[in-house]
């Protein structure tokens, strides 16, 4: 174990603070009204913000941005944390939206600042997270001319938003930004991109607030249809072996509580996948775990021989479905989503249900009530089925022969150290899906990771913006080596803005994940997965922790786990990176490999439970 | 694979058609013919676009496609209960030799000769796809010099308006 001495922090930035030292010449923001103000369009956009209820911005200043951030400096309602890495000010953004339920906003200029966020809107994109970014663009007269740091962002970015905007007149700022935040939380949530030419942002223009919104095609469906519902409460009380197939709608429509109730109500089991981790308790009784490619037996064992899935705000991807003809092969299907176009995309629905997850739990509670009058099927030999396979395949993992630590065990530990109430976030690979399985999750808004598009490097700078949304909350990152060299640049960040996240690097020194697909599928040819973070120790972890102005502490043996947690734990001032260096050779499982159906899942290396058993 | 004729309102804003195209391309659906213009409201332009695909990825494409912001309205015309045309402007060799036969297989279609030259007439046909189809098989054997086709337009018989509804 090493630890970085102590050495002083930067003050946390005070939102009022700017405000404070501007100077005194500049025209102070007046409070939105109704009454058009003359303003330039960077203070429209500014003022367009606060009326929004905007409290924080990731982002970085650049050419044709800039005159966004001269009135940003008199805001006292917008906090503005200037990022490393516009990817950063992206995750960030979404992390922040992730952990609380609001729209996360970020800032880049044009060119190289616009496409540096692209990564994160793809993300952001298939993971359903409402995000609203704002980019400078060159002035109008230079659009089309290849001018210095131009880009088509709004082509760019067209297939990996919800939605985009090129404002070319000053005055639909209020408006565009408006609808931006209308798009980006309501329906299905998405990333909206707004794009403003230099010269719109400098010219005069008025201001008045509120704007009206002016989106004559988009009117998403949110309440359901009463007749779908009564169907669905109808199947789900005639079910012999029913599963709730929860996806992250839940989350995102808050209705935890809501699904709470109708599990408890009918006694069904729950599965929560990737993005619903946290949807439902994993203390429950009724809770099977996750289900997909890295899901738990009973999970994946109970939708393959169901009778009935009742999928609620999930969309049936393929991590999930394995091949999709040998999906669930004998259950009807409830479908139950916001976005019609996820209805019967990969699986045909039965019951379609279009509708927000909240608002169709609750009819669908007083729908099976109604039924449950006239009697229930019972599902007692289902549970015994279930129970049986709760019993003889639970989750685990074996302790590496080699002595080495167990990657596993570290982040079980941390997930009963920090608890329940804590924020987790992770990259992409073999770290993720153990934090998936092995941290036991009872809130929702505690597990944020990129589950759509996949992106290594998701987990310091989504910490980041988690730890500013819920400011109370422990936020632990847990990284891999790959994913933690991508974009650590946001440590710095952290460490001068005051925001002091743990961060766990599961150091095994190879990209974990290709490395385990190398073992079991292209004969142990490790080829470009060693990272060398073992081998030559570079980087150093805690040395680059420190740099960067962090804690660095490094634990090796199982001895030492919960010790240097505890330290973590203890550590508020600045934030922390534990490296954990843990063996290479531990693997993910139980798994169902890329291209064979969920009836081959593999609880271990040879081991297929619901295979051998038919 | 069945074709279908989508008529699709969106919003008259810059942009409107790479979304609508982007999607098709991108979702791997293939656009056979595509027709935008104006509508009577200055707001709203009109798209026709002719999709081969089955029913289910149909069904896809018009979700899909509603999911676009700037989409207002999406109708499928079908061929019975829909007038749809296509516009032909077609360059034909036709020299004193075999001029009367071509301008009668011209007539016989009703369609216009536009432009006159010794060698060459240009002609202009509008009509169904079979009707444009079976008039350059016509015309073939005397030389297409050059041609270009619209997109076909299509609108809903009877007196109801697909656009009433949706504007206001």
């Amino acid at each position: 174990m090493t630890s970085a001495p102590s050495r002083p922090t930067p003050a946390a930035a005070n939102p009022g603070t700017a405000a404070a030292t501007a100077q005194p010449a500049r025209p102070k923001p007046a409070p939105p009204t109704g009454t058009p103000v003359r303003v330039t369009g960077a203070q429209s956009l500014v003022r367009s913000l606060e009326a929004v209820g905007v409290e924080i911005v990731f982002g970085i200043p650049g050419g044709t941005i800039l005159p966004a951030y001269d009135p940003l400096l008199d805001s006292t309602k917008v906090r503005h944390v200037l990022v490393r890495h516009e990817q950063g000010a992206g995750h960030a953004a979404t992390g922040y939206a992730q952990a609380t339920g609001k729209v996360g906003v970020c800032m880049a200029t044009s060119g190289p600042g616009a496409t540096n966020l692209v990564t994160p809107l793809a993300d952001a994109n298939m993971d359903s997270v409402p995000i609203v970014a704002i980019t400078g663009q060159q002035t109008r007269g230079l659009i089309g001319t290849d001018a210095f740091q131009e880009a088509d962002i709004c082509g760019i970015t067209l297939p990996i938003t919800k939605h985009n905007f090129l404002v070319t007149d000053p005055a639909d700022i209020p408006r565009t930004i408006a609808e931006a935040f209308h798009l980006a939380k309501t329906g299905r949530p998405g990333p909206v991109l707004v794009d403003i030419p230099k010269d719109v942002l400098q010219e005069t223009t008025s201001f008045s607030w509120p704007p009206e919104l002016r989106l004559p095609g988009y009117r998403p469906t949110t309440r359901p249809h009463g007749k779908q519902v009564r169907e669905a409460a109808k199947l789900l009380c005639a079910a012999k072996r029913p599963v709730l197939y929860v996806g992250g709608g839940v989350i995102k429509a808050d209705a935890a509580p809501e699904l709470l109730e109708l599990a408890e109500l009918t006694g069904i089991p729950v599965v929560t996948t990737l993005m619903a981790r946290g949807a439902f308790p994993d203390s429950h009784r009724q809770h099977l775990g996750m289900p997909g490619m890295h899901g738990t037996v009973p999970a994946v064992g109970a939708m393959q021989r169901s009778d009935l899935l009742v999928a609620l705000g999930a969309r049936f991807d393929d991590r999930v479905t394995g091949v999709l003809e040998s999906f669930a092969p004998d259950a009807a299907i409830v479908h139950a989503d916001i976005d019609p176009a996820e209805i019967s995309k990969n699986r045909r629905a039965d019951v379609p249900i279009v509708g927000d997850c909240k608002e169709i739990l609750v009819e669908l509670i007083a729908a099976v009530k109604a039924e449950r009058a006239n009697g229930a099927a019972d599902i007692s030999a289902w549970w015994t089925l279930l129970d049986e396979w709760r019993g003889t395949f639970p989750l685990g993992y074996e302790w590496p022969s080699d002595g080495t630590l167990s990657p596993q065990y570290v982040i079980e530990r941390i997930g009963r150290i920090a608890g329940p109430e804590a924020v987790y976030t992770a990259g992409v690979g073999q770290h993720q899906m153990w934090a998936a399985q092995h941290v036991r999750y009872e809130n929702p808004r505690t597990w944020l990771n990129s589950g759509g598009l996949g992106t290594m490097g998701y987990a310091v700078p989504a910490a980041m913006g988690a730890k500013f949304g819920r400011p109370d909350a422990v936020v632990w990152a847990i990284d891999g080596d790959g994913c933690f060299q991508m974009t650590n640049q946001e440590l710095a960040t952290c460490a001068i803005e005051g925001a002091p996240i743990k961060v766990a690097v599961i150091n095994n020194g190879n990209l974990g994940m290709v490395r385990q697909w190398q073992n079991l599928f292209y004969s142990e040819r490790y080829s470009q997965t060693d990272l060398g973070t073992h081998k030559h120790r570079i980087p150093d972890f805690t040395l680059l922790a420190e740099a960067l102005g962090c804690a660095g502490l490094r634990c090796e043996t199982k001895e030492d786990v919960d010790s240097v947690i505890h330290r973590a734990m203890a550590i508020n001032d600045r934030p922390v990176v534990v490296d954990f260096v843990v063996g290479k050779d531990a693997q993910v499982w139980p798994m169902v490999a890329a291209g064979t159906g969920n009836d081959h899942i593999m609880a271990a290396r040879g081991i297929r439970p619901l295979f051998d058993e038919a | 694979m069945t074709k279908h004729t989508l008529s699709v309102l969106v919003e008259n804003k810059p942009g409107v058609l790479a979304r609508v195209a982007g999607l098709f391309s991108r979702r791997g659906f293939n656009i056979d013919s595509l027709a935008v213009g104006p509508t009577e409201h200055p707001d709203v332009s009109r798209m026709t676009i002719v999709v081969a695909v089955e029913d289910l990825p149909l069904e896809q494409v018009t979700k899909q496609l509603n999911k676009l912001i700037n989409v207002i309205k999406i109708v499928e015309l079908e061929a019975s209960a829909a007038v749809r045309r296509e516009l032909l402007l077609v360059k034909v060799r036709a020299d004193a030799t075999v001029r009367s036969q071509v301008l009668e297989t011209v007539q016989l279609f009703r369609a216009k000769v536009v432009d006159v030259s010794p060698e060459a007439l240009t002609i202009e046909a509008t009509g169904t796809a079979d009707k444009i189809e079976a008039l350059l098989r016509m015309l073939e054997p005397y030389g297409v010099r050059e041609m270009v086709q619209s997109g076909m337009v299509a609108i809903g018989r009877g007196p109801r308006s697909i656009t009433a509804t949706a504007v206001r």
